[in-house]
């Protein structure tokens, strides 16, 4: 279930995408029928815009002061009596993970609503140490079943459709072959779904809201299946991005709002369930996880993508996204926010994800925390040619255009019109290598060019 | 009132009637032009391509082109905003920065600048307008359709004084075509795919022609529907907003 194996980058996955053009539309068309309910949620109440501009600044003083809300976060966990770990790296996560079930003697776990664990890489990790993990979402769980990594945070399994889980189900779940409706198939996986809750003795959750004032944390589900692991458990773990924190409990009113409305347009999630302490007889663990956020913290262009309250809607909205599929962005966080997140963690294998947009900035205006995000992916562009990420072929290419580019008088040689572009641009550049003649043509050089003919006749 | 006129070099080598029909409407509505010859590029290619630092050269050879007059005027909204964002100068920073307050993409000059409110056209087709990105969530064109704010669009103000012209309605009214720059061969197969789509919704819709006040967005829907063999064109704003029959 992981994205490492994979060595080719957004470009080469995403034609592989395309190729199916059926696929595709149905693809973007699903996408595209959720930012119209966003649209229709958000434009339903007229203090939306306030909203993002509440949650943003919110976040900002989050961000600013991130080092003295976590403390206060823990020092109200503990006094709840929740156990609170903090994780540097994804492997130390994962050993703090193990070590809890260790000291307890579980060897099985369900899990609900996280993509750090995604990002963790947790399910590997405790299955190589025989301890065995089950997705309880039901969109996750398709992935699980399918050895694949989810390729949307809020929609897992978007990529596919209802024939194939069908065929997943019928392969894994023994139903009858050829079943494709939605609802049945439903009812299909809660069965097992059901049953693994009840032998489970600890359940791991994400979290969507810290609270630093009350040291609680909301998660936010429509399947409430966090609830029923965390209420069956014996053990209750939450794995949390140090970026999860908001200052006071009266900020859950602006940011739930803002969630569930972008990213599937409801009103809010059906469920919103809020811990805060353990139990009689339970354990509860909180692991707050660093994986490379304090470094995005250092980055003054680039600290903004840590306001991120995962909703989707970046993606829903992203037409690359949309006709791409999230797979191609090989990360755990696809689109444009997991394109700006990525190069943080590591700029050489990432360095693909910023030029996988056309800058449109869709993505920037629905996001409810209002990340500059199209503006980041062109701030990392320039990043990632800095470091020497981009190839020798596009260095030397954008050399010379950059030099033929400068003055006119490297022009006056070019001969007909359109052909000194078509020779010195590269993306036009007519040679029978060039992409762009693939499926598409350039213009006819016109007789002469607007300087010509200003020239010839003095603009009259 | 002294306009510089700017032509971004695409323009100047495939549509030279679209820079015909800008500085016509510009002369028309009574304003001075001036074209300074040895213009070349705004560095837009380099610096989407994440090389900013190449395009000094370009930006001091713009700055020396356009630094004396009172405005400056191009019928391409990306490459505005891309001066408006980006026109810097290790050299000539106080000339980068007043030109940088002075840029206009054409339609915002003659919405807001000249405040035209009638125009002698004709232009006796069905059309689609094609907001390019940069022009509306960059410049602010249109209202943008993610955002809960009223509407409104400076294009369509000015098409709307264009005589016999008939607008289509689109399904999806701000799509991006997919050009994108660079975007457009290093992506190529996501950027084809998007270009298509965006076609197919004018076409669809019954336009006969795309209409934009982005000449690269139009280059490069032209581009598949020339190779698809399709009737319906792609004509620049400026040269519906100068038509007469
Ligand atoms: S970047 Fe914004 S729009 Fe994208 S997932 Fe995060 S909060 Fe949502």
């Amino acid at each position: 279930m992981s994205y490492q194996t994979t060595t080719k980058d957004h470009a080469a996955l995403a034609e592989a995408f395309i190729k199916d053009e059926e696929r595709v539309d149905w693809h973007d068309g699903a996408l595209w029928y959720i930012r119209e309910k966003r649209d229709i949620a958000s434009k339903g109440i007229p203090e939306w815009e306030e909203l993002r501009e509440a949650a943003s600044q919110i976040k900002s003083n989050v961000i600013s002061n991130l080092h003295d809300y976590l403390l206060q976060f823990e020092a109200n966990l503990k006094k709840n009596g929740i156990v609170v770990h903090w994780a540097d790296t994804p492997q130390e996560h994962n050993e703090i993970v193990y070590a809890i079930l260790k000291a307890k003697e579980i060897n099985q776990m369900v899990k609900s609503k996280s993509m750090l664990t995604e990002e963790c890489g947790l399910n590997e990790y405790l299955e190589e140490r025989g301890i065995g993990v089950i997705n309880s979402d039901l969109g996750e769980y398709i992935q699980q079943i399918d050895n694949e990594p989810p390729s949307h945070i809020v929609l897992p399994c978007i990529h596919k459709r209802k024939e194939e889980i069908g065929e997943l189900f019928h392969e894994h779940l023994g139903t009858e072959k050829g079943l494709s409706d939605p609802t049945k198939l439903t009812r299909v996986a809660r069965k097992p779904l059901r049953n693994v809750f009840m032998p489970r003795r600890a359940a791991l959750t994400g979290v969507n809201f810290a609270v630093a004032e009350t040291g609680e944390y909301v998660v936010c589900t429509n399947e409430g299946n966090a609830d029923m692991g965390a209420h069956l458990s014996e053990v209750q773990i939450a794995s949390m991005g140090l970026e999860k924190i908001i200052p006071q409990k009266k900020h859950l009113g602006i940011f739930l709002r803002l969630l569930a409305r972008s990213a599937t347009g409801q009103p809010i999630t059906i469920y919103s369930s809020h811990f805060k302490k353990p139990r009689e007889g339970q354990e509860m663990h909180l692991i707050l996880v660093n994986a490379g956020r304090t470094r995005q913290l250092g980055r003054p262009d680039f600290q903004n993508s840590l306001k991120c309250i995962k909703c989707g809607a970046c993606m829903n909205t992203c037409p690359v996204y949309r006709k791409s599929g999230g797979l191609s962005y090989h990360n755990t966080i696809s689109g444009p926010i997991g394109a700006i997140l990525a190069p943080n963690l590591d700029m050489k294998r990432h360095a693909d994800l910023p030029f996988a947009s056309t800058l449109c900035g869709s993505c920037s205006n629905v996001c409810p925390v209002k990340i500059n995000i199209h503006d980041q992916l062109y701030k990392w562009r320039q990043e990632i040619v800095k470091e020497g990420h981009a190839s020798s072929t596009k260095v030397f290419g954008m050399k010379a255009m950059a030099w033929t580019l400068s003055s006119s008088d490297k022009l006056d040689k070019a001969g007909r019109a359109g052909r000194w572009f078509m020779q010195n641009v590269p993306f036009v550049v007519n040679n029978k290598l060039n992409p762009w003649y693939k499926q598409r043509d350039m213009p006819e050089g016109p007789k002469e060019t607007f300087t010509e003919w200003y020239l010839r006749t003095n603009g009259d | 009132m002294n306009v510089g006129l700017f032509i971004p070099c695409y323009v100047n080598q495939f549509y030279p009637n679209a820079a015909r029909a800008t500085l016509e409407l510009l002369r028309k509505s009574g304003v001075n032009v001036g074209y300074p010859t040895r213009q070349i590029c705004c560095g837009q290619p380099m610096a989407n391509s994440g090389f900013e630092h190449l395009a000094q050269d370009c930006n001091n050879t713009f700055i020396d082109n356009f630094a004396e007059f009172d405005y400056i005027v191009g019928p391409s909204a990306s490459c505005i905003l891309h001066l408006k964002d980006h026109l810097h100068s290790d050299t000539q920073e106080a000339k980068a920065t007043e030109i940088r307050g002075k840029l206009y993409e054409l339609v915002e000059f003659l919405t807001d600048g000249l405040k035209i409110e009638s125009l002698n056209a004709t232009f006796p087709h069905k059309e689609g307008l094609h907001h390019s990105c940069h022009g509306l969530r960059g410049l602010h064109l249109a209202q943008m359709s993610e955002l809960n704010a009223p509407p409104f669009s400076k294009p369509e103000k000015l098409l709307g004084m264009v005589k016999d012209l008939e607008q289509v309605r689109l399904g999806r009214c701000d799509e991006c075509c997919g050009f994108g720059g660079v975007f457009s061969v290093s992506e190529e197969a996501v950027s084809v795919k998007m270009g298509k789509d965006r076609v197919r919704d004018h076409t669809r819709s019954g336009a006969e022609y795309i209409t934009s006040s982005d000449l690269s967005c139009l280059m490069h829907m032209e581009g598949i529907l020339h190779r698809n063999k399709s009737n319906v064109k792609v004509i620049h704003i400026s040269e519906i907003l100068n038509a007469s029959i």
